[in-house]
């Protein structure tokens, strides 16, 4: 690697608030430029926001089917472009894991944080021109509620309870019970805000918003095109005067586009020749930790997994290093069966980490009565990138254990309605969520239509409720540590690592100090946080 | 003649319209038993029983099959393809303009590969077990057996990524004057050519070499004429049959043959298009697109029996 390049490195690393001061002045030290290094470093830590440019971004997971009716909307491509340019929620996640107002101007919550009241931010136009208002919010809403909607944010907009509107910019929401994570909740992607209609629905697919770009032409599968909302309300965002997102589903392809120059920066990188791209000069490979994890889910109801000690020996069982390093070549960290990342608020980083131990496991096995087991788990690409070769890799750890794992290929097609949740053991991954309350309550809340293990642990129940509706910070980290310890230790998935989000991007990109890890690519919000240097 | 020419025309038409009805019914079976609906496939791991049932009923997939059958086709055969299930856009706007994509890729295709492909045949024939034979047939079968996506990236690697000539991804859009559609779409062409001369040469140049044997051949060589002038006014004349009919196979797959192409050039055609729409489970567009699919085979078929029999008139007699 090129002086030249090495020095861009360690800036980008300053840039993404990865690299103190004084690392970064001994390892300019180290390549023989120590005298340059204040100048370097401030150099990196202080470019500010500039206008104008034409910003080309690969992104994955386009499909012809794409629109802009964000219920529906899954998948990088879609969420990048309606919830990350065209639209905003009505809060946003930043980089450090906050949920701030957006599209609202406060949220303040009740005593019990049941009763919320929003107000609607004002002065806030929409690409056709309308003035935002609680009419748009709560007709937006309203959308993925009831019994006629198809969206897939049904379960949240309905633990929104009754909403109502008080006057023109103010809407109160009374939630069935409190939670202090309320602001959370509207920041989901699916719950974009679009412009009422007379007819008090909202034309999802013609892609009016309120957000830094307007659409300029859409191509579903193929292509958006985006230009600057020249009224948008933040000032330090929608930089670049035009945008082109070009949808390139093939991973390899989205490597040589951006090898190539043809596009400045992509989305979810080929992990398996990233550190070849990161070695091209003008380019950096973007590593943040994420929420998403990767899941062996099994159906706790069932023997052999009703047993606890069947559980821990299969979560004993599992050779997390090798697979951290093989599954995910390194960009992840391991996981400890508890569905909260190191980069969350909450994280538990005082329980033990827990390691491959076959010894270990084959106790649980004997508590359990056993000298052996044989089981079998369903696996298909679709779960996650390499999930049928993990499982064999799991298989294998296995073995010392005396457990016997066959690996049951499952169709990818039609893997989530048909194979996920419907056999005893399968494999599964989360995108994870920005809290600890939302997280447990969508995948691991007894009953829920996504509680992957069908668990119900009584504990557990009470803590999470407890821990919603608690505004103490203190007691709340409290519960969600006690919480993280039961799905450790009595939980039925087994989570061997979280992912870390890898883009690349080209070093004539101009980023903020910090990246969010809520999403790939800065949340999802490349388009509008970034900017040319 | 003419009359049997388009009595044979207007008999394969509607045998065509036949067979486009029978695909029709086969498509609409094969996505009646694939797992899971346009519902569950756009809401995937977050379906649950409640809004997926409500989605279907939106899009009216509750009624049974036959019935979304025949008012499928009651609105086809006006020229109403409907519209998406998962996007509510019009089937024949997202059609017409992939079809556009995908027809520029085979006629530019078409126009290198076709008069390259036999000519080399004919090369190859003219100077038959010599150097230039085996070079040529060598090049072509090493090219025409390698899987299409290597081929694919192999060009990727030396023009666009080692080289920098050509763009690595073809986008092309609708704004893009001809010179630069040209540059965007060269490498998927080239890929498409490397796959599609090989079979065109190697059958010119076999039915070209059947011929030679032939007493009329050996009369022309006889009278003292030069292999070339043998070949091209004695031999290839007699020929064109089987190559026409090669040729026009090679045409159907340019149209059809290519989605591992787009996918990897990342080429907004027809292929990418039904794949997004087989793993959405959306019929409308699948059937749309497997209805041009087969109308292309069903019309370039009838272009090659047209043409073989007007360029060999023992074809237009009946026995």
């Amino acid at each position: 690697m090129s002086l030249d390049k090495e020095i861009k490195k360690l800036q980008s690393q300053v840039s993404a608030n990865q690299m103190s001061r004084r690392t970064f002045m001994t390892s300019a030290m180290a390549l023989g430029v120590g005298a340059l290094a204040p100048g370097l470093y401030s150099e990196a830590a202080k470019a500010a926001p500039k206008k104008g440019g034409l910003y080309r971004v690969g992104l994955p997971a386009a499909n012809t089917g794409d629109n802009f009716d964000t219920g529906t909307n899954s998948d990088n491509f879609m969420i990048t472009v309606a919830q990350g340019a065209v639209r905003n929620c009505i809060t946003e996640v930043t980089a450090d894991g906050q949920a701030i107002p957006e599209l609202a101007e406060s949220l303040e919550p009740s005593a019990d944080a049941a009763t919320w009241v929003v107000k609607v931010r004002q002065g806030v136009t929409f690409h056709s021109g309308k003035t935002l208002d609680a009419d748009d919010v709560i007709a937006s809403i309203e959308h993925h509620r009831g019994e006629a909607t198809d969206s897939a944010a049904k379960s949240v907009a309905e633990s929104m309870g009754k909403i109502k509107k008080d006057g023109k910019n103010s809407i109160i929401f009374e939630l069935e019970s409190g939670n202090a994570d309320f602001p959370f909740l509207l920041s989901d992607y699916h719950i974009t805000i679009g412009p009422v209609g007379s007819d008090g629905k909202i034309d999802w697919h013609a892609g009016d918003g309120t957000g830094p770009y307007s659409l300029k032409n859409f191509e579903p599968g193929v292509r958006a095109d985006l230009v600057r909302h020249p009224s948008y309300f933040k000032p330090d965002e929608g930089n670049f005067d035009e945008v082109k997102a070009i949808a390139i589903n093939d991973v390899a392809a989205r490597m040589n586009a951006m090898t190539t120059g043809q596009v400045d920066a992509i989305a979810r990188c080929d992990l398996k020749t990233a550190h070849l791209l990161d070695s091209k000069p003008g380019i950096s490979v973007l590593q943040i930790a994420g929420t998403k994890h990767y899941t062996y889910p099994m159906d706790v109801r069932l023997a052999p997994f009703d047993n606890n000690d069947v559980r821990l020996a299969l979560k004993l069982g599992i050779d997390r290093d090798a697979f951290v390093n093989a599954v995910l070549r390194g960009y992840g960290a391991l996981g400890n069966d508890h569905p909260i990342g190191t980069s969350q608020n909450y994280h538990a980083s005082d329980l033990p980490q827990r390691k491959y131990d076959p010894e270990k496991a084959k106790w649980h096995l004997k508590q359990a009565g056993l000298s052996s087991l044989d089981v079998e788990m369903s696996a298909s690409d679709a779960a996650f990138d390499g999930a049928v070769d993990a499982t064999q890799l799991y298989a294998e750890a296995l073995k010392a254990a005396n457990i016997n794992l066959t690996v049951k290929r499952a169709s990818a097609d039609g893997y989530w309605s048909n194979t996920w949740m419907k056999v005893p053991w399968s494999a599964s991954y989360w995108s994870g969520r920005p809290t600890a309350d939302w997280m447990f309550t969508i995948g691991w809340a007894a009953g829920g239509n996504w509680t992957e293990t069908f668990w119900d642990n009584a504990r557990f129940e009470e803590l999470l409720v407890a821990g919603r509706a608690e505004l103490d910070e203190a007691k709340r980290g409290d519960i969600y540590r006690e919480m993280q310890s039961i799905c450790r230790d009595q939980g039925g998935s087994v989570i061997p690592c979280f992912v870390n989000n890898v883009d690349a991007a080209s070093d004539k990109l101009g980023r903020p100090d910090k990246l969010a890890g809520n999403f790939e690519m800065d949340g999802c919000r490349s388009i509008a946080r970034w900017w040319f240097i | 003649m003419k009359n049997i020419l388009i009595d044979i025309v207007l008999q394969r038409l509607v045998i065509g319209i036949f067979i486009l009805f029978g695909v029709s019914i086969l498509i609409t079976l094969g996505v009646e038993a694939l797992a899971g609906d346009v519902c569950s496939a756009i809401l995937g791991q977050a379906a649950e029983p409640a809004t997926v049932a409500a989605c279907q009923a939106k899009l009216g997939l509750n009624d049974p099959m036959h019935v979304r059958y025949g008012n499928w086709l009651v609105n086809a055969i006006q020229g109403d393809f409907g519209t998406s299930l998962a996007n509510n856009r019009e089937v024949s706007e997202q059609i017409g303009k992939r079809l556009g994509n995908t027809l520029y890729l085979a006629l530019t295709t078409a126009m290198f590969a076709v008069p390259i492909g036999i000519l080399l045949g004919v090369i190859a024939a003219l100077y038959r077990n010599s150097a230039i034979d085996h070079i040529i047939s060598t090049t072509t079968l090493t090219t025409i057996s390698s899987p299409e996506f290597f081929l694919a990236y192999i060009l990727m690697a030396i023009f666009a990524v080692k080289l920098g000539w050509l763009p690595a991804i073809s986008n092309v859009s609708p704004s893009m004057g001809f010179l630069e559609r040209l540059q965007a779409s060269a490498l998927p062409v080239a890929t498409l050519a490397l796959i599609t001369v090989a079979h065109m040469m190697r059958m010119t140049r076999a039915s070209i070499v059947s011929l030679l044997a032939s007493p009329y051949i050996e009369m022309a060589k006889l009278k003292g004429l030069t292999p070339g002038r043998i070949i091209i006014k004695h031999a290839l004349p007699n020929a064109w049959s089987p190559i026409i009919q090669v040729v026009v196979l090679n045409l159907a797959y340019m149209v059809v043959g290519v989605v591992v192409i787009e996918v990897v050039f990342v080429y907004p055609g027809l292929g990418a298009l039904i794949v997004d729409a087989v793993l959405n489970r959306d019929l409308p567009v699948i059937q749309a697109t497997a209805m041009v699919f087969a109308a292309a085979y069903v019309l370039l078929f009838i272009l090659a029996d047209m043409l073989s029999m007007l360029a060999n008139p023992r074809l237009r007699h009946r026995r």
